[in-house]
């Protein structure tokens, strides 16, 4: 059971009567791509007049500040609650114990323990108390940053060193989306933060690369996104001609490739200084564009039920 | 005196595991007569809290001492809390360790020697 420090958010007049669209860009892999291309579609975005909010959820290791250079404006913490007993209400029946898949609460002989660095937070403990002996105490555990950058509301989460769970600072984040475009730049992987990131947005963009590695954990996304029956296609970063790998495993698999960012060189010596890439790079911007576009439509159809016959999902 | 030593196989002549948490297995050893009893480690694979489950696990089994390699602290404090002493020490074997404790020769540690996940890290 995780609980945030609400505080007043920073103000943002968001167009009346748009309700937001939430588009995730995830990926199986690490580093291919989700971060610049999240990044660079935000400042596209805006530039078409659009409200945009980015949210970085990879709060483990947020970056997306290192391209949008945002000015921060307020900050608050998240907590999480941890367990806290009461024994003088326990009858040590050991059902909080039982319930626990992570020891973070286990019951030996007449002892009740708490591991406050294994808990997960879901509050399951308490639940199962037959007597009310456990109630929540607050831990920090991240924090939630927002500022503006580049003409787009910023938002970041970050995760304290040493924290185990980072859903609830993912969670923090979340709450801080607001109307218009809202863009979530998730962790890699498919474990619970990314779970987190993702569940109840629109649509989301699986950023890969034409790789064995590349396309070995697109496909676990891929998975992933069908159990979770989200709507999604795939960007293909550092393409190349003759790597056709994850263009053949998506024609198999009727997915569709929404847009290919080449392999070129420049376009990583510029990621590397920390530059938008839509701006330095010929012919980089016509793909972002192009890409807003396309994303606009999918995803605003994924939203309203009527999905084209291409967009990968099940209702 | 029934002592548990954290082991790679089943028997007094198996490697001991260094790991306590991550041990392969747990050779649950009456000194007095050497009979034995192997258990694999229910907590072996645990995605966290292996140290917790296991040390569990051997208070539940009724062992009075645990003799291995490093103990991290959430399973020192849980074997504590059972009234299991933790004793550290570094053989070949079971039979070893055994004959190691009964000559006096493992150090009984007071706390963690060792900081926590550092059985994750493979060492054996």
């Amino acid at each position: 059971m995780s609980s945030h420090t609400h505080k007043e958010a920073v103000p943002y007049n968001a167009p009346a009567g748009r309700p937001a669209l939430r588009i995730a860009f995830a990926s199986g892999k690490g580093g291919t791509g989700k971060t610049t291309v999240a990044t660079n579609l935000a400042l596209v975005a805006a530039a078409a007049g659009e409200e945009v909010t980015y949210l970085d959820c990879d709060v483990e290791v947020p970056d997306g500040h290192l391209f949008i250079k945002p000015e921060m404006m307020s900050r608050r913490e998240v907590t999480a609650g941890i367990p806290r007993l009461d024994m003088a209400l326990c009858d040590v029946c050991g059902k909080c114990g039982e319930f626990c898949r992570y020891s973070a609460i286990t019951v030996i002989g007449k002892k009740v323990l708490t591991f406050p660095g294994l808990c997960h937070h879901c509050g399951g403990c308490m639940l199962v108390c037959p007597v009310g002996a456990i109630s929540e105490k607050a831990q920090p555990i991240g924090s939630v940053e927002e500022g503006a950058g580049r003409g787009v509301r910023f938002v970041q989460g970050l995760l304290k060193v040493g924290a185990l769970a980072a859903p609830p600072v993912i969670s923090a984040v979340k709450e801080a989306a607001a109307d218009g475009l809202v863009i979530l730049d998730a962790p890699p992987g498919t474990s619970c933060p990314v779970i987190e990131t993702l569940r109840d947005s629109d649509f989301v963009v699986l950023v890969t690369e034409p790789t064995p590695f590349g396309l070995n954990d697109l496909a676990i996304a891929v998975e992933m996104l069908r159990m979770m029956s989200l709507p999604f296609c795939v960007l293909v970063n550092r393409a190349r001609p003759g790597a056709t790998q994850v263009a053949d495993y998506c024609a198999d698999k009727s997915i569709d490739i929404i847009a290919e960012i080449p392999d070129d060189r420049r376009i990583a010596e510029s990621y590397s200084r920390g530059e938008m890439i839509i701006e330095t790079v010929n012919g980089v911007r016509v793909i972002f564009e192009g890409l807003f576009e396309r994303l606009c439509d999918v995803a605003g159809a994924a939203r309203r039920g009527t999905r084209g016959r291409h967009i990968e999902g099940a209702p | 005196m029934k002592v548990v030593v954290t082991s790679t196989g089943p028997d007094l002549d198996s490697r001991m595991d260094s790991r306590l948490g991550r041990a392969e297995k747990y050779v649950f050893v009456d000194t007095n007569t050497l009979e034995t009893i192997a258990s694999d480690n229910p907590a072996g694979f645990a995605s966290a809290g292996a140290g917790v489950q296991s040390a569990k696990f051997i208070v539940e089994q009724g062992a009075e001492a645990v003799l291995t390699g490093n103990c991290g602290p959430n399973a020192f404090s849980a074997l504590a809390a059972g009234g299991v002493e933790v004793y550290v020490g570094s053989c070949l074997t079971v039979r070893d360790m055994v004959e190691a404790f009964l000559g006096g020769k493992l150090r009984r540690v007071s706390g963690a020697s060792v900081e926590s996940h550092f059985g994750m890290r493979g060492n054996s």
